[in-house]
């Protein structure tokens, strides 16, 4: 054998094993059983985390088959390229048969194959041949658009059928999952996927990509003007709204409310209500009761600036806050932190719970101090995406489901009706074809000879 | 009377549907059989009003929204469409025997909500990220599929022990349909259940991309979902082979029915935060 001859060789049992429906089912299987595995093992964390679950001998296996981002990993990929390269060479495979199918020039009924077939009906009737046909034709017209009638020696036939585009179903579908691998990948190498936090009344443009640690910068800037969030009864939270408003060269040029689920989209640059924080307020309003006398007065002050106590007792100031504040194994939610320093005395840290304003008193001190009230700032938190792939997903969405449709629950059918004289009487005799659903097909059947006054 | 408390009644109606079905089906009696589908038309139309008068109560709590937004309202939604699928199937075949399994799973599927004491069944306001029409129609669609896969696995399991022929226990299946119906009833389950799990999956991805701007990103419940997903249509392509008929199809069925159960139950188990189904 000289060297082409088998090149050619090899290269045919190559395309050969690309277009076996075994090399799809070994495929889909090995897809399937390797997905389990980044379901059971976290993705994406840090190594420290995994070092704490697995030890150093394992986390240095998994990672050298990039376990911890498998679906991302070269042998992930590799799978689900050589699903397409299988989908492809069979497609052009079984197209051309198929092709001569559906764009068939001159339609050949053959009806000794259908005398063939097993599960034909077959009766008389003791009208002419000629009479029948006026009643089947019609019959036959109820639920096939083609139709032919062909003389026969002493009859004739009525050859019907519908539904030969149906065999395209299977390469929509089959496209459609090219589609996704193909979107997919466009996303993952136009696009990108990050967020940012702004606080209420400042502007950003640039976005912190997710697990990458670089920033993107986009050619406009994004305000948020306001944040609001809202709670049912029950403390769950209803809805989450950031007005945002996007500036071109220092212009505001659109300004709108996102809520969760709808999204603003500018410029190819999709913008998500994701999460929000509430930022350390600028000016609190607190109470001062005196323990002796019980008399409280209020006063508003900023964050971080010291102030005289009326009286002149001492100095305090509010010097931080923070969202979540943990006391003896309970968390006391919001919390400002103060130092009180009394005139005779040493620097007191005074802790003040938003929840519970006597939470002071247990300090014994002559004062007791509650936070009334205060600002309440938030930052939006907002993923941030652009994913030029979309559009070839979405068509390969509609495109598979229109596909499986048609593949599943249409077919192409055909029929037979064959009327000859016998003697006095007519004998009939219906059958019929189909692709698929061969047992709808023969209840078709059933129906039309029902219909035929049988 | 309020929906949970109806939910409850047509639990243990499903429950008889389900004992009489098993009845007729191991004595080989005809009378159980017909009273058996009265009985699960009835729970399915109690199923029905169920669901109805949950909606409606949800509004006259002021947060009215499709009953289809937690574990419970799901789980009799899914009893409700295996009920409906399965009475279709009845009737285009004429056979009762699949009903004595398909029946004790939509009763499973109602008890498990009714009785379970993980399973709240109270009506709650809907967060944020679930106020979507995509999310009701993706939760219709997945559950659409997976009772079509379910009653597919009734069939398989019948199949299976129609292939086993052990003399005294094959005379069990004297009714129930040939076995090439079997296979074509497994078939025709398959296909309209992977229909259904093309549009839940596709749904569930266009709701994320519109709630968090990705349509794909790998969680284990979305992973599961088309782990299942790759099963069947493995099954699918599995039926062009040949020596793949019968029984193998018979066993991917199953296979691929224990998935569709992990990916609603056992996914929470798993680390992972599919905000949807985790109480
Ligand atoms: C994820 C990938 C794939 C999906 C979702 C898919 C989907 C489908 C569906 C829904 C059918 C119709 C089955 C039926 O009629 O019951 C089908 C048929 C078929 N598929 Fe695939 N397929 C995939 C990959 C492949 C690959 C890689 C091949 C390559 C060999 C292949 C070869 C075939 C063949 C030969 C048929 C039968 C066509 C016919 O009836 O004429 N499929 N596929």
């Amino acid at each position: 054998m000289n060297k082409k001859t088998g090149s050619a060789d090899f290269s045919g049992r190559l395309w050969k094993l690309f277009a076996s429906v075994k090399l799809t089912v070994v495929l889909l299987l090995s897809l399937a059983v390797t997905s389990i595995l980044g379901t059971i093992i976290p993705q994406n964390e840090s190594a420290d985390a995994y070092l704490n679950e697995y030890g150093e001998f394992l986390y240095k296996i998994l990672s050298a088959f990039d376990i911890f981002d498998m679906y991302h990993s070269w042998w992930f990929q590799f799978l689900l390229l050589m699903l397409t390269i299988n989908v492809v060479v069979c497609s052009i495979n079984r197209f051309s048969a198929s092709w001569k199918i559906i764009f068939v020039k001159n339609l050949f009924f053959d009806v000794s194959k259908f005398r063939n077939l097993a599960d034909k009906e077959e009766f008389t009737d003791s009208r002419s041949p000629e009479d029948l046909k006026s009643i089947y034709v019609p019959i036959v017209s109820r639920s096939f658009r083609y139709r032919r009638i062909e003389e026969t020696g002493n009859g004739f036939c009525i050859f019907a059928e519908k539904g030969r585009w149906t065999r395209i179903g299977v390469y929509a579908v089959h496209l459609s999952v090219i589609l996704l691998l193909v979107g997919g990948l466009i996303g993952s190498i136009f696009g990108f996927a990050g967020f940012v936090n702004i606080p209420e009344g400042e502007t950003v443009n640039d976005i912190s990509l997710n697990n990458i640690g670089k920033t993107q910068r986009l050619n406009f800037k994004i305000r948020c003007d306001n944040f609001n969030v809202k709670f049912y009864d029950s403390g769950a939270p209803s809805e989450y709204r950031s007005k945002l408003t996007i500036l071109e060269q220092g212009k505001s040029v659109l300004t709108r409310d996102i809520i969760v689920n709808d999204p603003l989209r500018y410029k190819g640059i999709n913008i998500f209500q994701a999460s929000y924080g509430e930022l350390p307020p600028r000016e609190i309003a607190l109470n001062f009761k005196n323990r002796v006398t019980g008399m409280s007065h209020k006063k508003k002050v900023p964050l971080g600036e010291k102030f005289n106590l009326s009286g002149d007792t001492g100095q305090f100031v509010i010097e931080g806050y923070r969202n979540s504040y943990n006391f003896g194994g309970h968390n006391l939610g919001k919390t400002f932190m103060g130092i009180l320093t009394p005139n005779n005395g040493s620097p007191v840290h005074v802790i003040l719970p938003v929840r519970f304003p006597f939470f002071d008193g247990m300090r014994k001190g002559d004062l007791i101090i509650s936070v009334e009230d205060y600002d309440h700032r938030y930052y939006t938190g907002l993923q941030v995406t652009r994913d030029p792939g979309v559009l070839v997903v979405y068509s390969g969405f509609l495109i598979m489901i229109l596909g499986c449709f048609i593949t599943f629950f249409m077919s192409h059918q055909r029929l037979c009706v064959e009327i000859s004289k016998s003697e006095k009487k007519s004998r009939i005799m219906v059958a019929g074809t189909a692709n698929k659903n061969k047992l709808g097909m023969q209840n078709r059947i059933k129906n039309i000879v029902k219909s035929m006054g049988k | 009377m309020n929906s949970s408390n109806l939910l409850s009644i047509v639990t243990f109606i499903y429950g008889t549907a389900a004992f009489l079905y098993i009845v007729s089906w191991i004595f080989k009696k005809q009378m159980p059989g017909r009273i058996a589908t009265w009985v699960a038309i009835i729970a399915v139309v109690g199923n029905t009003g169920g669901i109805a008068l949950r909606w409606i109560e949800s509004y006259r709590l002021g947060i009215g929204h499709a009953p289809l937004s937690n574990m419970y309202e799901s789980l009799v939604f899914f009893a409700w469409t295996i009920g409906i699928i399965y009475l279709v199937v009845e009737q285009t075949y004429k056979n009762r025997t699949i009903g004595a399994l398909a029946t004790p799973l939509a009763f499973m599927a109602i008890a498990y909500a009714s009785l379970s004491p993980n399973i709240n069944n109270q009506i709650q306001p809907l967060i944020p990220a679930l106020k979507s029409n995509w999310l009701i129609a993706h939760v219709i669609t997945c559950f659409i599929g997976y009772a079509a896969f379910a009653i597919a696995f009734g069939v398989s399991i019948i199949y299976l022990f129609k292939q086993r022929k052990t003399g005294g226990k094959q005379s069990m299946f004297v009714r129930s349909p040939d076995s090439s119906v079997l296979d074509e009833l497994t078939h025709q389950m398959v296909t309209l259940g992977f229909l259904f799990l093309t549009i839940g999956i596709i749904t569930g991805a266009v709701w994320a991309n519109s709630a968090w701007g990705s349509y794909w990103s790998w969680d284990p419940k979305e992973t599961w979902s088309l782990i299942t997903w790759f099963i069947y249509a493995t099954l699918l392509h599995a039926r062009m082979m040949r020596g793949w008929e019968g029984k193998r199809i018979a066993y991917l069925s199953i296979i691929g029915f224990m998935a569709v159960i992990f990916t609603y139950f056992g996914v929470n188990l798993l680390p992972g935060l599919h905000s949807y189904g985790s109480g």
